[in-house]
């Protein structure tokens, strides 16, 4: 399997990407770490007519903390965002999801923006985006705009990414709660296979050990990852107590529509959806408890 | 058909190699037909079997899953980079041996590219450790317990060493 014949441009900066790619339009490709897009052109099930190289592009690998964002560049690799300590502790589900990514060879050179424009509905990182609803800041030749993630994923391998657009940066939101806890899951045939099932949750509590604020997800569970900011409002008040989780994931997974495959059943991927949300909700509260 | 060539410089087990590459040819395909260092295999060529794995800049990668174009002005290391100088096995190479951690080989090029990354980050590793670094790796002989057996014996010969 080997790629079609294509062109070559090195990036130097943002701006000169954006140039290339207002240039040559749908014919274009960005490659960042490469680890989904590589594949695909070895597969030829994209034969981009030029690749623009926004690897060597320093200003898109910057990690920095503001009073309410992580503000990480898009071509942040998976390792480097995984052994930071400060992103850990501020966006703990970033270290927790990157557990599940792949393997150490795909993790040194996959980027936290790759795969998020890649979009596969069973990813881990486009799961936690889409829980914190994290805000992917896009540039083009003829400006800038902000999209939240629940506005950003659009179905499978498909985003609201114009061709002429760089994702430039992710801002994930901090919960600044002193008793804030979260949780990553998976189910998966293969450890560093895209899940079966993945999810994930955050939550805050009060003094008295009840929840404030509450987030959840599940991503493989239909075309894009889901998170479920109707069913997370039952939650505010309780000490999550058996019943009200046990509805809570219920629902969740009643709201997934869910492919069947050789991997898992739908029945199956829906009665894992709504196990492994109990999961992450239980899990992401006792965390928060150990935070007095 | 004329391909457009590019010109690129990559440091290649420590010796400066230039070549002018399609943009399309792989990293793999560039360590083996155009340098001949044929130690390093190429598997399943999309990703999934880590038979290509190498150092790019002392990181393990997947060679398939790169254009030899994007290694310009990168140092790799190919397995044949990790035997000593003088062409003798190194001591994570004759653990392999010793414990008979290979059976057809053709895994074993990545394996020890993954089991050396670890052991260069983390010299006394757990068996967790050791299993978490070759799980990017396929292996259709071993079972991978004599693998691991390789790397906690290599971990313990070098800790003697010193």
């Amino acid at each position: 399997m080997k790629a079609a014949p294509f062109d070559y441009v090195r990036a130097t900066s943002v701006a000169e990407a954006c140039a290339l790619l207002q240039e040559s339009g749908d014919e274009v490709k960005l490659i960042a770490g490469g680890q989904s897009l590589t594949p695909m052109m070895a597969m030829r099930m994209v034969r981009p007519a030029r690749l623009v190289d926004i690897n060597e592009i320093v200003a898109l690998k910057q990690i920095t903390i503001d009073d309410a964002h992580a503000r990480t560049g898009a071509c942040t690799r998976q390792c480097v965002a995984a052994r930071d300590d400060t992103l850990a502790t501020r966006v703990p589900l970033l270290r927790q999801a990157l557990a599940w990514v792949g393997h150490s060879q795909t993790r040194n050179r996959g980027t936290l923006g790759g795969s998020l424009v890649h979009a596969d509905p069973a990813a881990e990182l486009p799961l936690v985006a889409t829980v914190l609803n994290a805000g992917l800041a896009l540039r083009s030749a003829s400006g800038t705009r902000t999209l939240n993630a629940t506005e950003f994923f659009l179905g499978p391998l498909t985003t609201a990414i114009g061709a002429e657009e760089c994702l430039e940066e992710i801002h994930w939101p901090l919960w600044t709660e002193r008793r804030t806890g979260s949780a990553f899951t998976e189910v998966s045939r293969r450890h560093g296979d895209f899940a079966i099932i993945a999810g994930c949750a955050q939550i805050a509590l009060d003094d008295k050990q009840r929840c404030t604020r509450v987030a959840f997800g599940l991503g493989g569970g239909g075309s894009i990852p889901m998170a479920f900011p109707q069913f997370s409002a039952r939650l505010i008040g309780t000490r999550l107590e058996h019943d009200v989780v046990q509805s809570v994931a219920h629902d969740a997974a009643i709201a997934l529509d869910p492919g069947g495959d050789l991997h898992a059943s739908a029945p199956y991927r829906k009665h894992l959806a709504a196990v492994l949300a109990a999961q992450v909700l239980r899990e992401a509260y006792a965390e928060a408890q150990t935070h007095s | 058909m004329n391909e457009k060539l590019f010109n690129i410089k990559v440091l290649v087990n420590g010796i400066a190699r230039n070549a002018q590459v399609p943009a399309r040819l792989s990293l793999v395909d560039f360590l083996r037909d155009e340098l001949r260092l044929t130690g390093t295999h190429v598997g399943c060529e999309h990703g999934i079997c880590g038979a290509c794995s190498i150092l790019l800049d002392d990181e393990p990668v997947r060679s398939c899953l790169m254009f030899a174009v994007q290694a310009d002005g990168h140092r790799v290391t190919t397995v044949e980079g990790l035997a000593n100088p003088d062409g003798s096995l190194s001591v994570l190479q004759d653990s392999f041996c010793h414990t008979h951690a290979l059976q057809c080989g053709y895994c074993t090029p990545g394996m020890l590219i993954a089991a050396q990354a670890l052991l260069n980050a983390v010299p006394q590793p757990s068996e967790a450790q050791i299993r978490d670094a070759i799980s990017g790796n396929l292996c259709r002989c071993t079972g991978y317990q004599q693998i691991v057996e390789a790397v906690q014996h290599a971990a313990a010969r070098l800790a003697n060493k010193t």
